[in-house]
């Protein structure tokens, strides 16, 4: 496709033993943002590092903004921003030197780069601490200084690398609602992910990847559809038994309710999202069951992943947290202990 | 708002690497000084060095032909301080390798080369700083230049020129072993070998003979005398073309080594 930010075809990539990628197709239309969704380990990081051209592919294709990545990448590199986990700022410089020093090296004149440094630190609301060193920035602020070296350039072509993992909630919806704004202004965007909620709330189309490979693509509502509906999340109380309260409700739910003895949660798949809440609530009247927490969430990705390929995700899974069962069910999918590729 | 389009980089400009080289010059020296065991190797060590070495040495030694031993050994300690300080560039490269900084730099449309070259610039920048510190403190305890102003200032070029090639060889270690604590020791090791079997501190004449033969065609000691005929006066021509000679065999062959290593460093 001539005119797609990114076309890749069978790109595969291998660590010794190990195929981090293993014959990925993915398409980004100009103008479009794409979501790459995957667990650590998936093959995401090698997927942006070969697009970025700072890695080979051992086989397949790729063309970003138009340009072959093995064969021009220097043409590519005009071309690209990326802001992620492991392509760093300077600790010891300022944010609003770091983000000169990179407008220097897209080739912007002094001037240039100066006010496109200041106008970035506003937009990404870095103003107060522009003139600190980056060394003592918070985790969102780092963040958000990523972003806006992505963004320096203008470039057609912006991969942004979980650019959220490791924010707490308050930092990835500050996050979140500048990213919105981006995919609205016609730059092409790749985001990876861990998060379904990241991707659903950023990207036109999602990809999802494991072990190197696309095992799903589609838009959000689509891939919502098939990766199952909403959780019910419900704890008993100590000393009632859970399996009562998923008996009340399990008439309710699209699949059989998962029930977790040894912590009294029980999880509920459900179709009609909040609506369901009022029927939920006369049921357990009825029969007289007590709750003490009640969560209505997104799948997480585990779950989802469950749903797509029958099969766990990945090998390198995170602590789960049902596996400490605590009472107050989490509204946001589990964090990854965050490593590269 | 962000606004994406509108100030997009020139595609297809010419590599101006200078104006890269001078950016990246500029990042390494604001480092240089808010680093602070960049800042120490800068200037503490330097003047502890002349200090040290006059005092607790300075007594014991006697250099036949010199009255003075700091005018002997002021050469040799600033070659000593330059390698040190190099030795800090493998450290620094391999950082900037594992911390991304090489990842971001491979991201933007600069060659590698700019990204090295800009190391070493600040790196020379800092010699001469080194160099005329401990020029400085020599003289206030007693070192003089004995050739005239054309021959001291020959001499500090001469040193800046070694740090050159220091430089380009701790920057091709650390692109080896990438491990920012391997490069130190690796940069080290090479100095401090090569500093104490020079002619640095005492005259070759006074080692055992097995000794002497490496000593006399070690890279320090050649360095050193031509540096030594330039701040004291006597025959500096020969000397200073053997320094030259050896200084541009050593970078013809870690400048290209270095660039090659840069490319495939990141990729791997």
């Amino acid at each position: 496709m001539a005119d797609a930010a990114i076309a890749a075809e069978g790109l595969g990539k291998r660590f010794g033993p190990v195929a981090a990628l293993d014959g990925v197709d993915l398409e980004l239309p100009a103008g479009g943002v794409l979501g790459v969704l995957g667990p650590n380990g998936a093959g995401k990081t090698t997927l942006v590092r070969i697009l970025a051209t700072l890695l080979r592919p051992d086989r397949g294709r790729a063309r970003v903004a138009g340009f072959d990545v093995a064969r021009h990448p220097a043409a590519v590199r005009r071309r690209i921003g990326l802001s992620g986990q492991y392509a760093a700022v300077d600790p010891f410089l300022t944010g609003q030197e770091n983000l000169i020093m990179i407008g220097r090296l897209y080739g912007l004149p002094r001037r240039q780069a100066r006010r496109r440094a200041a106008e970035l630190a506003g937009q990404l609301e870095l103003d107060g601490a522009a003139g600190r060193l980056v060394r003592t920035y918070s985790g969102g602020m780092r963040r958000r200084l990523d972003v806006a070296v992505g963004l320096l350039a203008a470039p057609p072509v912006l991969f942004l690398d979980e650019p959220t993992t490791g924010l707490d909630p308050h930092g990835r919806l500050a996050l979140w609602q500048v990213l919105g704004e981006l995919g609205a202004h016609g730059s092409s965007v790749l985001l990876t992910t861990q998060y379904i909620e990241e991707a659903e709330r950023l990207a036109g189309m999602i990809v999802i990847i494991d072990h190197g490979t696309v095992i799903a693509t589609g838009t959000p509502a689509r891939l919502r559809a098939q990766a199952g509906a909403d959780r019910l999340d419900l704890q008993s109380p100590p000393g009632h038994d859970p399996r009562r309260l998923a008996g009340a409700l399990s008439a309710l739910g699209t699949a059989e309710p998962a029930v977790d003895e040894a912590t009294g949660r029980v999880v509920l798949p459900v179709a009609d999202g909040p609506g369901i809440l009022p029927e939920v609530a006369a049921r357990l009247a009825a029969a007289g069951v007590q709750v003490s927490g009640l969560t209505l969430r997104r799948p997480t990705l585990e779950e989802a992943f469950l749903a797509l390929t029958g099969q766990p995700a990945s090998r390198t899974r995170p602590p789960r947290h049902d596996a400490s069962g605590p009472a107050a069910a989490p509204a946001r999918p589990a964090h990854g202990t965050q490593s590269a590729r | 708002m962000i606004t994406v389009a509108g100030t997009a980089a020139r595609p297809g400009r010419p590599a101006p690497i200078l104006a890269d080289t001078a950016t990246i010059t500029g990042r390494n020296l604001r480092r240089l000084v808010r680093v602070p065991t960049l800042l120490v190797l800068t200037t503490v060590q330097p003047v502890l060095f002349v200090l040290l070495f006059t005092y607790a040495f300075g007594g014991a030694i006697h250099v036949p032909g010199v009255a003075r031993y700091i005018d002997y050994l002021l050469p040799g300690i600033i070659v000593l301080a330059i390698g040190f300080g190099s030795s800090q560039t493998g450290v620094a490269i391999a950082e900037d390798l594992s911390a991304g900084m090489i990842d971001r730099f491979r991201s933007l449309p600069v060659t590698g080369t700019a990204v090295l070259a800009g190391r070493v610039a600040a790196d020379a920048l800092r010699n001469l700083f080194v160099a005329g510190l401990m020029i400085a403190v020599g003289a206030a305890i007693g070192f003089r230049f004995h050739a005239g102003p054309a021959a001291a200032l020959a001499a500090v070029a001469l040193a800046v020129a070694a740090g050159l090639a220091f430089s380009w060889l701790n920057l091709l270690l650390g692109l080896v072993v990438r491990d920012p604590e391997s490069a130190g020791l690796a940069g080290l090791f090479p100095v401090v070998i090569l500093f104490f079997t020079s002619s640095a501190l005492v005259p070759v004449a006074t080692m055992p003979g097995w000794l002497q033969a490496f000593a006399r065609a070690n890279p320090i000691t050649v360095i050193t005398g031509a540096l030594r005929a330039l701040c004291l006066g006597g025959p500096a021509t020969g000397p200073a073309a053997e320094a030259a000679t050896w200084i541009a065999a050593l970078l013809a062959i870690t400048v290209p080594a270095a660039i090659a290593r840069y490319r495939h460093a990141a990729s791997t």
